[in-house]
């Protein structure tokens, strides 16, 4: 018992620190593609190494003429408290990412394009989904230069060992 | 909340070793909190990037952004990271004795 204490106080007096976190980005929507990227950058901050996994839809926040062209998805999202048939009218989408930018802007949360570019350069590592990369007749030309390789899952494993995997 | 020696000149720290008081702050206190952070010399670039942090500070109370940073420093991107590796804004405003940045950019 007293060795359990002693144990715990031990414990106690150096807190546990994160080395090292491995993002997936599975969505293709600006609110999907945004948590991803800050929680990658605001690792890269605090000195955490950080690996980001794009996968899916997610791929568009790597993809070369898509990248600078992402949505706020207006349709099948409750968060936006307006009724589904009003976010699929024409535009709509459009306008809602252009409010939810300017928002960003004032904050200073970078657009996408040049997220990835903040991103890259404060040496987290950007990889892209080989699954979903032959699923869609992908090639590295696809990318922006910013993206290290094309992985699997099993890669991205064995990359993400000794960390914390967090999926978005 | 402690005071501490840096550089043998007392100064009062909070938990992480940021300065409380901006006014405590000057030269050898920096080079001593570098040192203390894994930095042995601050150079030119290191000073550049502590002063912008600073001067920033002071003169509108929040830190820049690592955004910011990047842009209006002087110093891209890539090169802080290799001037500061456990993190640029964080340790660039401990070493100018200015609160740790609280946004999340």
């Amino acid at each position: 018992m007293t060795e359990l204490l002693e144990s715990h106080e031990l414990a106690l007096t150096e807190p546990a620190t994160i080395e090292k976190v491995s993002i997936v980005i599975s969505k293709g929507s600006l609110e999907g593609i945004y948590p991803g990227l800050i929680m990658a950058n605001g690792a890269r901050m605090e000195g955490i190494e950080a690996d980001v996994f794009f996968t899916f839809f997610g791929l568009d926040a790597i993809r070369k003429g898509r990248f600078e062209k992402i949505k706020v998805a207006t349709v099948g999202n409750p968060g936006l408290h307006m009724p589904t048939l009003i976010g699929a009218i024409p535009g709509f989408s459009w306008l809602v990412t252009r409010m939810m930018k300017r928002q960003m802007e004032k904050i200073d949360i970078p657009p996408i394009p040049e997220f990835i570019e903040l991103v890259g350069d404060s040496g987290a590592r950007l990889y892209a989904c080989k699954a979903t990369v032959d699923m869609f007749d992908l090639t590295m030309e696809d990318f922006v230069s910013q993206v290290e390789e094309i992985i699997s899952v099993g890669e991205f494993y064995e990359k993400a060992a000794g960390g914390q995997i967090i999926f978005t | 909340m402690s005071t501490t020696l840096i550089a043998d000149a007392p100064v009062e720290v909070d938990a992480e070793g940021f300065l409380l008081r901006t006014d405590e702050w000057n030269e050898t206190v920096a080079q001593g909190i570098a040192r203390a952070n894994g930095i042995p010399e601050l150079t030119d670039r290191h000073w550049l990037v502590v002063r912008f942090m600073r001067e920033r500070f002071l003169e509108t109370g929040t830190a820049p952004s690592i955004r910011s940073l990047g842009k209006e420093s002087g110093v891209p991107i890539k090169e802080l990271y290799q001037l500061f590796p456990k993190g640029p804004a964080k340790l660039a405003a401990k070493i100018g004795g200015i609160p740790k940045p609280k946004g999340c950019i």
